[in-house]
């Protein structure tokens, strides 16, 4: 497990996403309304859209591509069942977003198509 | 627990294990899929090749299904051999899997005629021949039919037709060969298929009957087909759709008994094998096999029956096969036999060719034993019945082809037996559509999304209506939902904006506190953001995150991330200044293709977005919005200036109205053109707002036209005197428009929807007040490319992909 500091959560506007390259993953991070923050894989299974782009609420983000709808909390896709995205512990601490990466992609990204 | 093993993932492998699922919970479950997906509706690759649906909108059951179930999936593993004594398979990933019951259900392979040159001696179909089975066959089709020209079909029945159809989506010229005399011959008699033809030629598909393929041409790959005949057709892509076979290699190699299918019993065991099951396209049963879905179902639910101990006496007695579907766009049912087989068949056809539109039934001692309807199948769900259960018959026998005024829609659902299947490309029953309303849902969309009934090929919708409504009992309810101006906030659009006003909701974040409860909802920012814009002008408090990615760097993403950049350029009308400052920019920022766009403007694609900025302030013009719900551009033809037709100066007014109404928001985008007479040179008459100059100085204002996937001739809304009326007409349309349009309602919808004379009435009644809105609209803009200079937010212009942010150095290494 390695840690990797993304730098200041100000640099983050509420609702929106930013993508990140956390170690060998590409990560985006959402932050919410309430504050919370939210990683996810950066790259959309299904066509590889730009997930740090695309619409949020306080549970899923919208891929801008085509429109499919995943968790942030799980990853789950709900338009397609079959797709998920990885997700990642991150917080703040004193200001800075920080998030803990395990060297090889875990099994739980999983995709068939 | 018993070790149940199912081989194919397809259809009825699938359905079969639901319905077993939903008997008992005795076994441990294994299902092996030759194909690397889950489970997915075959009959919606038509739907695929030709664009209506996204692949993933076919998947049936979900990889969590499948582990929700505890069920084994091995997708993308072949099973090679059965070993019926040591009663294990073996698959080509090495494994040897032991079962107690076995259920084969390897569908069907498309059958390939022996054709000279069809195959490639290495690489098994030749260059650009391709089958139509499986979503890799559908894939690759698109994949080469965006870059090829020509295609030939061969074969003329369902799958054929709709091949056809789907390639025509993507540019492709085809010519349909069919070796019988006409087409879709195994539903449809001769008359019925020549009038098919005319459909479809109609539709802009060659057709060549009776014509058989000899040969495929070509050295590397596809230039053409040649027939018996000595003809060649020059093509570039051959798609095979001539029929398909049982899939009975593994049994064969396994020595199972096969004759056409694998042979099985009334109880859908393999004969002579207690344990072996088979189901769906690769058996056969009492001599009959089968090539639709519907038989399918029947099947999988007595093997359910059967294996689960359920009911040990359930029994398959054959399908009788009837045709409900949905090709190349035209309706088509078919059952039982196509003509008259003997003396004394009474045969009634009623045709009339220039509407499409053949039914036929055959009679024999009062009982309906066949029919045959084309383009019009209002009679289907009767003469089903009557097939089904030899119903007496009307003696009129013209009633069983029209309605002569009885009996009313109602009482045909009522009519209907609860076993007969409704949809049948899902299965489903109108049994199980009434149990569905009985248990509370009582929206015709509800019962489609519980049931999964109508999202198959489509036909059977109004029927579904139908049933839905005579189930409730006239206490049908409107799908609430669909009325809402955005899906998470129920309230209609003028609800909304009346709410919106009381409250002085300023931001999407008050409205989905005051009227959502706090929940916000992603699929309804877009929506909010152009609403409250609209409403609000310069008081509209900007929250980034609630546009779309377009709106938040002004620029339209492309399928890699990137973006397109489109600058201004009214009228169509640009400068050797900016076309050399446009060409800089291309050079500069490498831009990979420069293109002229429909709307008379120039495209620089492939942008990446931290250059936006940079492209900007280089090309040093403003934004042309190609991005946003919003007005776009005014298309101009050259007008009376320069035209020797033009009878008025299009391309001033043009410029005038884009430089008016410029990058207002709207509920869609909005197109426009003007055209300096009727010759339509700008295409005036199939635009959002279409003006037309006419003799005597006059303008045509047309309202509600559309050239996209919708294709429409706008309404005359008005005739005026001036391009100074013309500006204010245009202004109380697009204000009348932005405060009264759903979210995404195009003009095409939306005028049609109100009425003309609806729409005249209310822009003349309001003309003040929606002038005096629409000036503090036009007031309120500002050119969105200015952004550039002092970014929004922070990173607003940061790579999200492809990703090209710098690596971050990890800051302590843990545990
Ligand atoms: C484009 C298209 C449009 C159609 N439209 C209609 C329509 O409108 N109406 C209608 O009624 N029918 C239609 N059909 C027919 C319908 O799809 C079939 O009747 C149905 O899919 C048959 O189901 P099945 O499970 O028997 O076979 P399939 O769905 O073909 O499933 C068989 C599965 O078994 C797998 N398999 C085979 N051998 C092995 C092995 N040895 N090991 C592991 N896995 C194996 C295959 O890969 C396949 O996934 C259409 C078919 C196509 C291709
Ligand atoms: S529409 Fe009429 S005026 Fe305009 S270019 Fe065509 S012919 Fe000339
Ligand atoms: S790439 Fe994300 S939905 Fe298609």
């Amino acid at each position: 497990m390695t840690t990797y500091r993304l730098g200041p959560v100000d640099e983050l506007p509420v609702g929106e996403g930013r993508a990140y390259a956390v170690g060998d993953e590409m990560v985006a991070v959402f932050r919410l309304r309430t504050g919370e923050l939210r990683a996810v894989s950066a790259v959309c299974p299904h066509a590889g859209g730009p997930l740090a782009d695309g619409l949020i609420d306080a549970k899923v983000v919208i891929c801008p591509l085509h429109q499919h709808v995943f968790a942030l909390e799980t990853g789950h896709c709900q338009t397609t069942p079959h797709l998920a995205l990885r997700t990642y512990p991150v917080r703040e601490e004193s200001g800075q977003m920080i998030m803990n990466v395990s060297p090889v992609s875990g099994s739980d990204s999983t995709t068939t198509s | 627990m018993d070790r149940l093993v199912v081989v194919g993932n397809g259809m009825a492998g699938a359905r079969t294990v639901e319905e077993i699922l939903a008997r008992s919970d005795r076994f441990a479950i294994t299902m092996f899929g030759a194909e690397p997906y889950g489970n997915y509706n075959r009959i919606l690759l038509s739907n695929v090749l030709s664009g209506a649906e996204d692949e993933a909108d076919i998947f049936l059951n979900s990889l969590p299904w499948y582990a929700e179930n505890g069920i084994d999936l091995r997708a993308g593993v072949q099973v090679t051999r059965i070993d019926r004594f040591a009663r294990t398979v073996r698959a080509d990933d090495g494994s040897v899997t032991p079962y107690d019951k076995l259920v084969i259900a390897t569908g069907s392979r498309p059958y390939v005629p022996p054709i000279d040159g069809m195959h490639h001696p290495r690489r098994g179909f030749h260059q650009g021949v391709f089958a139509f089975r499986t979503l890799d066959d559908t894939r690759a089709m698109i994949r080469y039919a965006h870059d090829h020209d020509r295609a030939v079909v061969i074969g003329g029945g369902l799958l054929g037709l709709e091949a056809a159809r789907g390639l025509q989506q993507y540019g492709v010229e085809v010519t349909l060969v069919h070796s019988p005399t006409h087409l879709m011959n195994a539903q449809l008699d001769e008359q019925g298929g020549a009038i098919l033809r005319r459909c479809v030629q109609k539709l802009g598909i060659a057709v060549e009957v009776n014509a058989r393929t000899a040969a495929i041409l070509g050295r590397d790959a596809v230039t053409g087909v040649r027939l018996a005949d000595g003809r060649t057709l020059p093509c570039d892509m051959v798609v095979v759709a001539a029929g398909i076979r049982p899939n009975v290699d593994l049994a064969e190699v396994s020595g199972l008994p096969v004759e056409r299918g694998l042979v099985v019993d009334d109880q859908m065991r393999v004969l002579d094998e207690p344990d072996i099951y088979a189901v769906g396209e690769c058996v056969q049963h009492r001599g009959q096999t089968y090539g639709l879905v519907a038989p399918l179902w029947e099947q999988a639910r007595v093997l359910a029956d059967h294996v689960s101990g359920a009911n040990p006496k359930a029994a398959y007695h054959g399908s009788r096969t009837a045709t409900k579907l949905k090709v190349a766009g035209v309706d088509v049912a078919a059952m039982g036999v196509t003509a008259p087989e003997r003396d004394d068949d009474e045969f009634v056809v009623f045709a009339e060719p220039r509407r499409g539109v053949y039914k036929s039934v055959v009679i024999r001692d009062g009982r309906l034993v066949g029919a045959t309807l084309l383009g019009d199948v209002s009679k289907v769900a009767f003469l089903l019945q009557a097939f089904d259960r030899g119903w007496p018959l009307p003696e009129e026998r013209v009633r069983l082809l029209f309605d002569l005024g009885a009996p009313p829609a109602q009482e045909s659902a009522a009519e209907l037996d609860d076993a007969a299947q409704v949809c049948n490309c899902n299965g489903v029953s109108k049994g199980d559509l009434v149990a569905t309303v009985h248990g509370g849902l009582k929206t015709v969309s509800g019962v489609m999304d519980a049931t999964r009934a109508g999202k198959g090929c489509g036909s059977c919708k109004s029927l579904i209506a139908q049933i839905v409504e005579w189930a409730a009992d006239g206490a049908v309810e409107e799908d609430e939902s669909a009325s809402w101006y955005v899906p998470g906030v129920p309230l209609k659009k003028p609800e909304l904006m009346a709410a919106i006003r009381a409250g002085g909701l300023r931001s999407v974040s008050a409205v989905f506190d005051a009227l959502a409860g706090g929940a916000e909802d992603a699929k309804s920012k877009m929506g909010l953001v152009s609403l409250l814009r609209m409403m609000w002008g310069d008081e509209y408090v900007d929250e980034r995150g609630a546009r779309f990615i377009n709106d938040r760097v002004h620029a339209n993403i492309q399928k890699d991330g990137t973006f397109s950049v489109v600058p201004q350029m009214k009228g169509g009308c640009t400068t050797p200044d900016q076309l050399r400052r446009i060409a800089d920019v291309a050079d500069k920022y490498q831009v990979p293709l420069v293109k002229l766009t429909g709307g008379q403007r120039i495209d620089l694609l492939g942008i990446r977005k931290e250059d936006l900025p940079k492209v900007w302030a280089d090309l040093d013009m403003p934004s042309g919005y190609a991005y946003g719900k919003s007005f776009r551009t005014v298309k101009t033809c050259v007008g009376s200036d320069f035209c020797r037709y033009g009878v008025g100066d299009s391309t001033a007014l043009g410029i005038a109205i884009e430089s008016r109404f410029q990058g207002l928001e709207a509920p869609a985008k909005l197109k426009l053109a003007v055209t300096g007479c009727p010759r339509n040179c700008a295409e005036a008459y199939v635009k959002d707002l279409g003006v037309v100059a006419i003799d005597g100085g006059k303008w045509e204002v047309y309202v509600g036209g559309a050239a996209g996937a919708h294709v429409r001739k706008g309404d005359l809304l008005a005739t005026v005197d001036s391009p100074a009326d013309v500006m204010a007409l245009t202004g109380r349309f697009l204000q009348y428009y932005r405060e009264n349009a759903n979210w995404l309602e195009r003009t095409y919808a939306f005028v049609p929807r109100i009425g003309l004379d609806r729409l005249r009435a209310a822009l003349e009644e309001d003309a003040d007040g929606l002038d005096a809105r629409m000036a503090a609209a036009v007031a309120a803009y500002r050119d969105p490319w200015k952004e550039g200079a002092e970014p929004a937010t922070p990173g607003q212009f940061r790579t999200a992909l492809p990703l090209r942010v710098l690596p971050l150095v990890p800051v302590r290494e843990g545990s």
